[in-house]
């Protein structure tokens, strides 16, 4: 049931993005190879979140010029799941109208089933009737997660969805969502290194508008830090980083 | 997340008791210390036997009155929330239609009483109009707020979601601008009386406004400052059930009032 039917595709953005003419990124190329975590790194401001909103079709407030296409030839729109930051839950639904939100606001019949296994899965059955002001920040974004899966979609995007939980949290979330969403085409924006190297099976490395890309070992659970390839990888983006 | 019910307790009862002992105890010091005549300002003891002695009187123009406020209010707020979502929904009635609104405001609604009451005549509906007009822009106002600052992250996702625009409204903004709208309803439960009542001194047989005319005509201070008493306590109650509904429904919004 984690696994949408449709094929899952990888997705190819290229182009320039200005604000106010002033280029944030030109001839960038970013590729997210189809059912792998690729993850986007780089410190704040740098324009992680806003080619993430490039992909999502959101407002960015500047002007792209380029192609985002998924391999499959078939649109993005409408394929993409979207997760951020804060977990957006609405505080006047329970946590179950919260996992459903996609299905109610497009005025689909509701899969039951589905939205029970998803919230087992998560393990928030026990809260499945509480508001979002009930819950602590943990389980705010397990919730949000199970209203990511729900949506179904080949291709989600994770705009630093762990990044204001504590280390705890964050691990088991990690894990949470490393293998719920192992069959999806991920990207996820970071500007946690660790969590990068833990996640992705590719990382693209984000500099001053340009990318560098880094390939990891292929691994279908997270991955530790204390590899040598692991390592040598590590070494290799952060003299990027601080380059 | 805390409701302003939470942070912010309603006022206790023996809390308005203590203020309305200690404006009486004014009042009266004032009455002994400058001797006034009865008919300029009586004390409160004589007040409070004209409102004893003529409470029929004054009874029945309450009620008067509180179906004045209770329908303009009722078709004040019905109006401000379906305008606030006819300008959200439409950008042509935007344009049309708040400047326009925006424009009405610098009239003061006080000077149209005397128009309604030709056009409406001396019955309910030119109160019932008024107390309408003065409660419609702050609902409108205020909930129009609301709608157009829908947290952005809500409307992404809701954009991610492929949700439609009505659906996004309905299921997102109008929820998330309950804390607005419930503040526009506040206020409309100070106002309304106070349209209804301009409306019964522009001309009326009947209510509060009448009654204190009546009163102030014949000398009867002391009936005028009891049906004064009788409007004071009709507002303060509506102002309670209003606050209540309203902090139910920020509560159930998981929302701050703004």
């Amino acid at each position: 049931m984690d696994a949408p039917d449709q094929m899952i595709p990888g997705l190819r953005l290229s182009g320039d993005f200005s604000y106010n003419e002033r280029p944030l990124f030109s001839d960038l190329a970013l590729e997210l190879p189809a059912r792998s975590w690729t993850c986007l790194l780089g410190s704040s401001g740098i324009g992680k979140s806003t080619l993430l909103r490039l992909i999502a079709g959101l407002e960015t407030g500047g002007s792209f010029s380029g192609s985002i296409s998924a391999s499959d030839s078939l649109p993005v729109d409408g394929r993409v799941a979207y997760m951020a930051q804060s977990d957006l839950l609405l505080p006047w639904l329970t946590v179950r109208q919260n996992v459903s939100l996609g299905a109610s606001l497009r005025r689909e019949p509701q899969d039951h089933a589905k939205i029970d296994y998803l919230i087992r899965r998560v393990g928030l059955e026990e809260y499945i009737s509480n508001k979002p002001g009930e819950l602590s920040g943990g389980m705010r974004q397990r919730c949000a997660l199970a209203r990511t899966l729900m949506e179904d979609t080949s291709l989600v995007l994770l705009d630093e969805p762990f990044s204001a939980l504590d280390p705890a949290t964050r691990r088991q979330m990690q894990a949470l969502a490393s293998s719920t969403l192992q069959d999806r085409t991920v990207l996820l924006v970071t500007h946690d290194l660790a969590e990068a190297l833990r996640l992705g099976s590719r990382i693209y490395a984000m500099t001053q508008g340009r990318l560098k890309q880094f390939n990891l070992p292929a691994s279908r659970s997270i991955r530790e830090l204390d590899d040598p390839a692991t390592m040598d990888i590590q070494s290799r983006i952060f003299s990027v980083l601080n380059s | 997340m805390k409701s302003k019910s939470d942070s912010l307790p309603l006022i206790r009862v023996w809390e308005i008791l203590f203020a309305g002992l200690f404006m009486i105890l004014i009042w009266q010091a004032v009455v002994w210390i400058t001797q006034v005549e009865s008919f300029i300002l009586p004390g409160p003891m004589a007040v409070a036997s004209a409102f004893v002695n003529q409470f029929a009187l004054i009874w029945h123009h309450t009620l008067i009155t509180a179906i004045e406020v209770l329908v303009g209010m009722v078709l004040g707020v019905a109006a401000g929330i379906l305008t606030a979502l006819h300008l959200t929904i439409s950008e042509r009635g935007r344009k049309l239609i708040m400047p326009a609104l925006v424009m009405s405001q610098t009239i003061p609604v006080f000077a149209l009483a005397p128009l309604l009451t030709l056009w409406l005549g001396y019955g309910l509906a030119s109160k019932v109009a008024m107390a309408v007009l003065i409660v419609y822009f702050p609902v409108t106002s205020t909930f129009l707020d609301g709608l157009a600052n829908t947290p952005k992250g809500y409307l992404d996702l809701a954009h991610t979601m492929r949700s439609p625009n009505r659906s996004t409204l309905m299921q997102v903004r109008v929820p998330a601008a309950v804390p607005s709208l419930s503040s526009g309803i506040r206020l409309a439960a100070v106002y309304a009386p106070i349209g209804a009542v301009i409306g019964e001194w522009v001309g009326a047989s009947n209510g509060l406004g009448y009654l204190m005319l009546l009163a102030n005509g014949r000398v009867k201070i002391d009936l005028m400052f009891a049906a004064l008493v009788a409007l004071c306590l009709l507002t303060v109650a509506l102002r309670a059930v209003v606050g209540l509904i309203c902090d139910r429904a920020v509560e159930w919004s998981g929302l701050n009032e703004r």
